[in-house]
């Protein structure tokens, strides 16, 4: 008795947009089971998690602002990874866009003018712009792989945040805790909702969303990163720059992944810190391939890794859980999505010794 | 050296052989005999059902109905290894050699058990210079020339005392000279007896080898015939169901405006098995066909790369088009001058095999045709254009939506050619347009270029067919070792002339130990 693993004739078009939610479903049935041996109860867990958050403004509006951050990195990660640029640190220039967006609004925490919050919006981009940049410099120059690169530069990142605030950033009427002033009115995002956190950013990210749609099927340059992605030498003969697209790619990423981390920090964490993110330029690369790298498809995907973190906070608060139920869900939902694509891919098939093995003992006996 | 044989029965008799693929009957019923000491024939086109046949009997494949008899015993043959017990060996058209080993030892990776190298190393020099196939054990494979490591192949073969020796497509890589003194070796074998199953689609060569040919068209037998006694054209028109298309004259003349002048052309190999291109000079005029000929990897490649700025040169004045120095230019630099090409391979190069045809059209045709307005794809005029393909080059898809993949190569072919066309260029670069085509295919491949260099175009062909070339071209070089001969007329060439250039100067110049080996080829 053997396995074997075949390629299915045909490509399900069907199954290639079901399979996320294909994942989403088990991932809920893991989660239950999960809960039950843990001695919870389940059907309570998994109403903590997935149910209640969606019940009230309050934790609507927590999704909003959880979401934002995640699909604007995510559309971006998402061109790149069409073609084949793998952008792995995103959460390193979300911290440098920070930086940058937010040390300018310290300089400039006396002024008040409506300037200032797209000024430092656009020192974030830069930042994460610069960031990507070094990578996007060693693989264009010297076919450095990106993945290695932009992934170290993440750990450098946030030790540069953490070095700033522990260091000359930090706000001296603060009893020694490491984190800034509070930034200044002009510098924080208008909230769209008012009693609570949802700010302008939830807006700008479906702006981005729509946005990266447009260029990706309706523009050349959206049709040259698919053919870079999906045919290299093709690319070659159309005579299209593997290098501008290296460039274009990882810049447009790092500079959506600065702003995001800007909005961190000119919304609802007001003033730097040294960790303003939980994460979100990790997740954003499920959020990415969970949305099928269609803008369309990362914003629900954004929806539903925001909820694994608030059903997360949710589960801890209410149900006393640890805090790695959220780490475990995400992981569950990218393992099952993962398996559910390569079983949409491929067949398995249980035979007993194969086909060859049968005719041997066959044809003699013609 | 061979087994003795029953006289009476045949060596391999196949009978009501039948292969069914997913939505296709590759082989239908079919029955085939070889005699001891015969040299068989099995003619068609691609798709015909040779390669599956083939593959049955060398045990790659199984047959789903039908049996297969040795010797006048019915066999069932597993795999590769019983068929080489049985003393059946089989030549692939593609080889499969490390280049970095010595000949010696890719001999003895094939045999089964660790061999003595020495004892291997005597045996291979006596049955190499038996058959007339010099070879020495100690050279690294990838110093040899196309027409040596198929040498390597046979002596593998041959090493294992076969009673039928299987060749797929063997003269499609080799030069004239190399093709007769294979046919000698074939003969010698054939008058040992051993037996020897010929595939090809070159109708001359059958005619001049072998002593019976069975002709397939789609998956059945369709005809058996003795070749010396047939025409070219008489068995083409079985292989292919109806009479061949003659091709059209050419219309239009060479005017004496150069188009495109590659002025000593230098480019690196750029990979460790590249080739370097040194010194290439020639010159195409408004309306002509210029060939280039030569045995696969002796930089053709690099070739096309230079000539259409998939990878520029140093010095621009070495490729001049229409005068404008353009040799540091890039592809898309090189179109908008009018530079239009179609490389040899068409899934992942000329096309994208996973996008529709209209997607594949915009690949090379947007800045000619203008398809952008402020970086934005004008999607109704790119469909009207790859309908027009379509149409006009008469290809066989269920749309312009369909994929380039779900087309055959000879439909895919005819969309990629057709859309170069429409643009209209001034030079185009083509490689190896009609390989793996049929014959339909290719004439109609043919008549489209002769079509368009009738209406000014200045053609490149860069083809390893040799009679692709005599047809289309007005005149010819021969590339070898990235250096590309004199050109010439090629009405007034002689094939001779061609084939010697073609491999003659290999090894010559830069390896001096051939030197020795060229005299045992003389002999």
């Amino acid at each position: 008795m053997s396995l074997r693993i075949e390629e299915r004739r045909e490509l399900n078009l069907r199954m290639f947009y079901l399979t996320p939610l294909l994942a989403v479903v088990l991932t809920v049935v893991a989660g239950f089971l999960m809960f039950l041996s843990m001695g919870y109860d389940p059907f309570l867990g998994i109403y903590h998690f997935f149910v209640s958050p969606l019940l009230t403004v309050y934790g609507l509006a927590e999704l909003g602002l959880k979401a934002a951050p995640l699909i604007m990195i995510a559309v971006g990660l998402a061109i790149g990874f069409r073609a084949n640029v793998w952008n792995i640190g995103a959460e390193g220039q979300l911290t440098i866009g920070a930086v940058a967006g937010g040390g300018l609004a310290l300089a400039l925490i006396d002024v008040e003018a409506f300037w200032v919050l797209p000024l430092i919006s656009i020192a974030g981009i830069l930042g994460g712009m610069a960031w990507a940049a070094i990578p996007a410099f060693l693989k264009a120059r010297w076919d450095v792989n990106e993945i290695l690169t932009s992934l170290m530069l993440t750990y450098v990142a946030t030790l540069t945040l953490s070095a700033l605030v522990f260091g000359p950033w930090k706000d001296p009427m603060g009893f020694n805790f490491p984190q800034s002033e509070m930034l200044s009115e002009s510098a924080t995002l208008p909230l769209v909702l008012e009693g609570t956190r949802l700010h302008a950013g939830v807006v700008v990210a479906l702006l981005i969303a729509a946005a990266g749609w447009v260029v990706m099927t309706r523009t050349i340059i959206g049709f040259q990163i698919r053919v870079v992605g999906q045919a290299p030498a093709a690319a070659a003969f159309a005579g299209f720059s593997r290098k501008r697209l290296i460039w274009l790619s990882l810049l447009t990423s790092g500079g959506l992944a600065g702003l995001a981390g800007l909005f961190e920090v000119a919304g609802p964490i007001g003033q730097l810190i040294p960790s303003i993110s939980p994460g979100y330029g990790f997740t954003a690369i499920i959020v990415a391939f969970l949305g099928r790298l269609h803008p369309i498809g990362i914003i629900g995907a954004g929806l539903i890794m925001a909820l694994s973190y608030i059903g997360g906070e949710n589960a801890q608060v209410e149900a006393g859980m640890p805090q790695a139920v959220t780490g475990v869900f995400q992981g569950m939902l990218l393992f099952f999505l993962l398996a559910s694509d390569f079983l949409a891919r491929y067949r398995l098939r249980f035979d007993s010794g194969g086909n060859a093995a049968d005719l041997r003992k066959e044809a003699p006996a013609e | 050296m061979h087994q003795a044989t029953s006289a009476t029965a045949p060596r391999l008799e196949l009978r009501n052989v039948s292969k069914r693929f997913p939505g296709v009957l590759a082989n239908d019923s079919i029955d085939l005999s070889v005699a001891p000491g015969e040299i068989h024939a099995l003619l068609g086109e691609n798709g015909a059902g040779k390669s599956t046949l083939v593959k049955i009997i060398y045990g790659v494949l199984h047959a789903d109905e039908g049996e297969v008899l040795w010797e006048g015993a019915p066999v069932g043959i597993a795999d590769p290894h019983a068929a080489r017990n049985l003393g059946i060996g089989m030549v692939f058209q593609h080889f499969s050699l490390f280049e970095a080993m010595t000949v010696l030892e890719n001999i003895a990776l094939g045999i089964e058990k660790a061999p003595d190298m020495k004892a291997l190393a005597e045996r291979v020099v006596e049955v190499s210079h038996a058959y007339g196939l010099p070879l020495d054990p100690d050279r690294e494979v990838h110093t040899l020339s196309v027409g040596e490591r198929q040498r390597i192949e046979i002596v593998r073969c041959l090493l294992q005392n076969p009673c039928l020796l299987i060749m797929d497509e063997p003269t499609s890589v080799l030069t004239p000279q190399e093709v007769e003194r294979l046919f000698e070796t074939l003969r010698q074998l054939s008058a040992e007896g051993v037996s020897i199953l010929y595939i090809s689609h070159k109708l001359e060569e059958i005619r001049a080898l072998c002593d019976r040919a069975t002709i397939l068209r789609g998956g059945k037998v369709v005809g058996s015939c003795d070749p010396a006694r047939e025409t070219a054209k008489s068995m083409a028109s079985m292989m292919i169901g109806a009479a061949m298309r003659e091709l059209p004259t050419r219309t239009g003349r060479i005017s004496d405006k150069t188009r495109l002048e590659v002025q000593g052309l230098n480019l690196d190999a750029g990979h460790a098995l590249g080739v370097s291109l040194k010194d290439v000079t020639f010159s195409v005029r408004q309306g002509e066909i210029f060939g280039i000929a030569g045995v696969a990897g002796n930089g053709q490649g690099e070739l096309f790369q230079a000539l259409t700025g998939e990878r520029t040169v140093h010095v621009a004045q070495e490729v001049l088009i229409d005068g404008i120095a353009a040799g540091r230019m890039g592809a898309a630099g090189r179109r908008r001058l009018g530079m239009c090409s179609i490389p040899e391979e068409r899934h992942g190069h000329a096309a994208v095999p996973e996008m529709s045809l209209a997607e594949n059209f915009l690949l090379s045709g947007y800045r000619r045709m203008k398809l952008l307005a402020g970086g934005f794809v004008q999607a109704h005029a790119m469909a009207e254009l790859a309908q027009r393909v379509v149409r006009d080059f008469n290809v066989k898809a269920t749309g312009i939506a369909a994929t380039a993949s779900s087309l055959s190569g000879g439909n895919l072919q005819k969309f990629i050619v057709g859309r170069e066309i429409l643009q209209n260029p001034g030079i185009l670069i083509v490689s190896q347009p009609t390989w793996g085509l049929d014959a339909g295919a290719a004439a109609a491949i043919h008549e489209a270029l002769l079509t368009l260099a009738g209406n000014g175009t200045a053609i490149v062909v860069i083809s390893q067919d040799l009679d692709e070339l005599l047809t289309l071209s007005d005149h010819l070089a021969v590339i070898n070792l990235g250096r590309l001969s004199k050109s010439m007329v090629t009405v007034d060439a002689s094939i001779d002339e061609i084939g010697l250039l073609m491999g003659g100067l290999h090894g010559m110049t830069e390896h001096q130990p051939e030197q020795t080996e060229g005299g045992v080829h003389v002999a």
